[in-house]
């Protein structure tokens, strides 16, 4: 697949939620002093009046959040997904998911493709928490399309939704006309051997790998799981059965993430040999996004070596 | 809804305290002390102060309650259970399983809990929220928030307060139960934070202190509260915990424990 970089994930979300005031008159935007990061700068310079900062206090900006869900608004905030998730969380379990009510997360710089910043500021656990609350959707997009379409989705849909953004620009996997549901995932390729399943910049690795191990005589199909609760078991049910070689690749703690979803439901329904790419439980640290990606394994090669050892080849 | 005269809220007052005393009793769990020491708020608010509607609890014009300090959800549910949003029969099923009076607020199983609760320090975020949505619907309900000592330990409080202040919120009329007691002890000997009135006041937040079981004191702090524009507005409330009931006034070993059949008859008594 060529690398054509499109924008960061974290861009087409703030410009989706222009797109989002214009169609709801509910939508109301917070954000936690880093509108300039995770883009929900773009929607205060032109709905200043349906924008709020609250400074940095993630806790209060959840409960302000459910304040006004229970009022009829439909709020999105954001901030970045390490401090978002791990502040807010008694506020999302209690104030947000346990009360069911509508509101919108989305969770900047998500993973280690962060970079320089370093680990701090990597959320590499937000999935496992998100997905841990009853209620809840959780939404990892891949590139720009994806995230464009799945955040006029979530403000469509009533209940929570988590959404996983990413600091660096992401190459671009789907086509414009794709039509994208929450909960449902995206087939990209059709193998017969291994399906390789993904989300986030994973997909765009999972892709790369395919192609490689196409050279090669394997054939992989790749999915892109974007939304990780609720599981599209549908379509993993039938690729497992069809492949019965199923890989995850994410850019997640290996505890807790897609991976750890799909062994679950496949080792209920279809026991088959699985394969893991993952953070292997450990953080990160400073560098280049793509220097990071390679060491803690969620390059492609890393995808292929993982193919060929649950094929055994 | 009507309102009530002084005399009357008094006497719904008593009314709530025996539902209190019956519900935990009858639950043999709950936290007796705080619900006694909100009694007059939450009676002085259900049954004069707030235009709410017990047969359209989704009445979107309505004001609002927050009780942030959970725990003390009998007395709420004795109030909303007296104002007819359900019948107060029900209320000795209280912490029973399959009972919508869940011992602590869930707002999607009994009508009138405008917010679960129950984990502290998050009613005057969620108020907050409420305020705002009125602001941008330019409607013109209160949002009250019932909010304790022990609370204000929780760092999540002061955010709210800051960001209150900051963005001018008003319609927001927040009450402190000050009955100067935690679970594990006195206030003074947990987590000391006196000086209470300075520390609202240096938040910016329009400040009043009252003796929270003289209903005419609370009237007349709200009437003067809802006055306040761009402001956020806090009611130090002086009470008593387990206030009404010899035996559990001052005494914290009612923070979470139910008194027994006799202490139960005991109580009855003195709320005759």
């Amino acid at each position: 697949m060529e690398r054509k970089l499109g924008k960061a994930t974290r861009d087409a979300y703030g410009e989706a939620l222009l797109e989002i005031a214009r169609l709801h008159s509910e939508v109301v935007v917070l954000d936690a002093d880093l509108s300039k990061a995770t883009k929900s700068v773009i929607f205060a310079d032109k709905f200043p009046e349906r924008f709020i900062n609250v400074g940095i206090q993630e806790a209060n900006l959840v409960g302000v959040a459910a304040g006004l869900a229970s009022c009829g608004k439909i709020p999105f905030i954001s901030s970045f997904a390490s401090f978002l998730v791990s502040k807010g969380f008694d506020q999302f379990r209690m104030g947000v998911a346990f009360s069911e009510l509508n509101v919108n997360v989305v969770g900047s710089h998500g993973g280690i493709s962060v970079g320089e910043d370093g680990a701090s500021q990597m959320a590499i656990e937000d999935i496992a928490l998100m997905t841990s609350l009853p209620g809840f959707l959780v939404v990892v997009p891949s590139d720009e399309i994806c995230t464009r379409a799945l955040t006029l989705e979530a403000a469509k849909y009533v209940g929570p939704v988590y959404i996983r953004t990413g600091r660096p620009k992401a190459p671009i996997v789907h086509k414009a006309a794709t039509d994208f549901k929450l909960g449902k995932g995206i087939r990209l390729r059709e193998g017969k051997d291994l399906t390789i399943i993904a989300n986030g910049l994973e997909v765009f690795e999972a892709v790369e790998a395919a192609e490689r191990l196409a050279e090669e005589g394997i054939s992989a199909s790749v999915i892109d799981m974007h939304t990780v609760k609720p599981l599209d078991t549908e379509l993993i049910l039938e690729e497992a059965k069809r492949t019965g070689h199923v890989l995850v690749a994410e850019e997640h703690q290996i505890w807790g993430g897609l991976g750890s979803a799909i062994a679950t439901f496949l080792g209920k329904k279809h026991p088959c040999k699985m394969g893991f790419v993952a953070i292997q439980d450990t953080f990160a640290e400073s560098g280049k996004s793509d220097e990071l990606l390679e060491k803690y394994g969620l390059t492609y090669p890393h995808i292929i070596k993982a193919a060929k050892k649950i094929l055994g080849r | 809804m009507e309102k009530l005269s002084v005399e009357q809220l008094k006497a719904k007052a008593k009314l709530v305290r025996r539902h209190i005393v019956e519900m935990t009793g009858a639950a043999v769990s709950g936290h007796p002390g705080g619900s006694l020491s909100a009694t007059e708020m939450l009676v002085a608010l259900y049954f004069n102060l707030m235009d709410h509607n017990p047969q359209d609890p989704q009445w979107l014009d309505r004001d609002r309650l927050i009780l942030s300090k959970g725990h003390a959800c009998p007395a709420l549910y004795a109030a909303l259970a007296e104002s007819g949003y359900f019948d107060p029969k029900t209320l000795t099923d209280f912490r029973k399983l399959g009972s919508p009076l869940q011992g602590h607020p869930d707002r999607r199983k009994l009508p009138g809990v405008e917010a679960s609760t129950g984990s502290l320090g998050q009613g005057l975020s969620m108020g907050i929220g409420m305020a705002l949505a009125r602001r941008l619907d330019q409607k013109n309900y209160y949002t009250y928030v019932i909010t304790s000592d022990g609370e204000m330990n929780e760092g999540q409080t002061w955010e709210a307060a800051a960001m209150a202040a900051h963005h001018k919120i008003d319609h927001l009329i927040a009450f402190l139960d000050y009955n100067k007691f935690q679970l594990d002890d006195s206030t003074k000997n947990i987590c000391d934070m006196e000086p209470v009135v300075e520390k609202w006041k240096a938040f910016r937040w329009h400040t009043f202190e009252i003796d929270g079981h003289d209903v005419k004191e609370i009237l007349h702090a709200v009437e003067k509260a809802k006055k306040v524009k761009n402001e956020p507005v806090m009611i130090i409330a002086h009470t008593v915990k387990g206030k009404g009931v010899s035996f559990m006034e001052h005494n914290n070993a009612f923070h979470g424990v139910a008194p027994t059949k006799d202490q139960v008859q005991q109580a009855l008594k003195e709320l005759a």
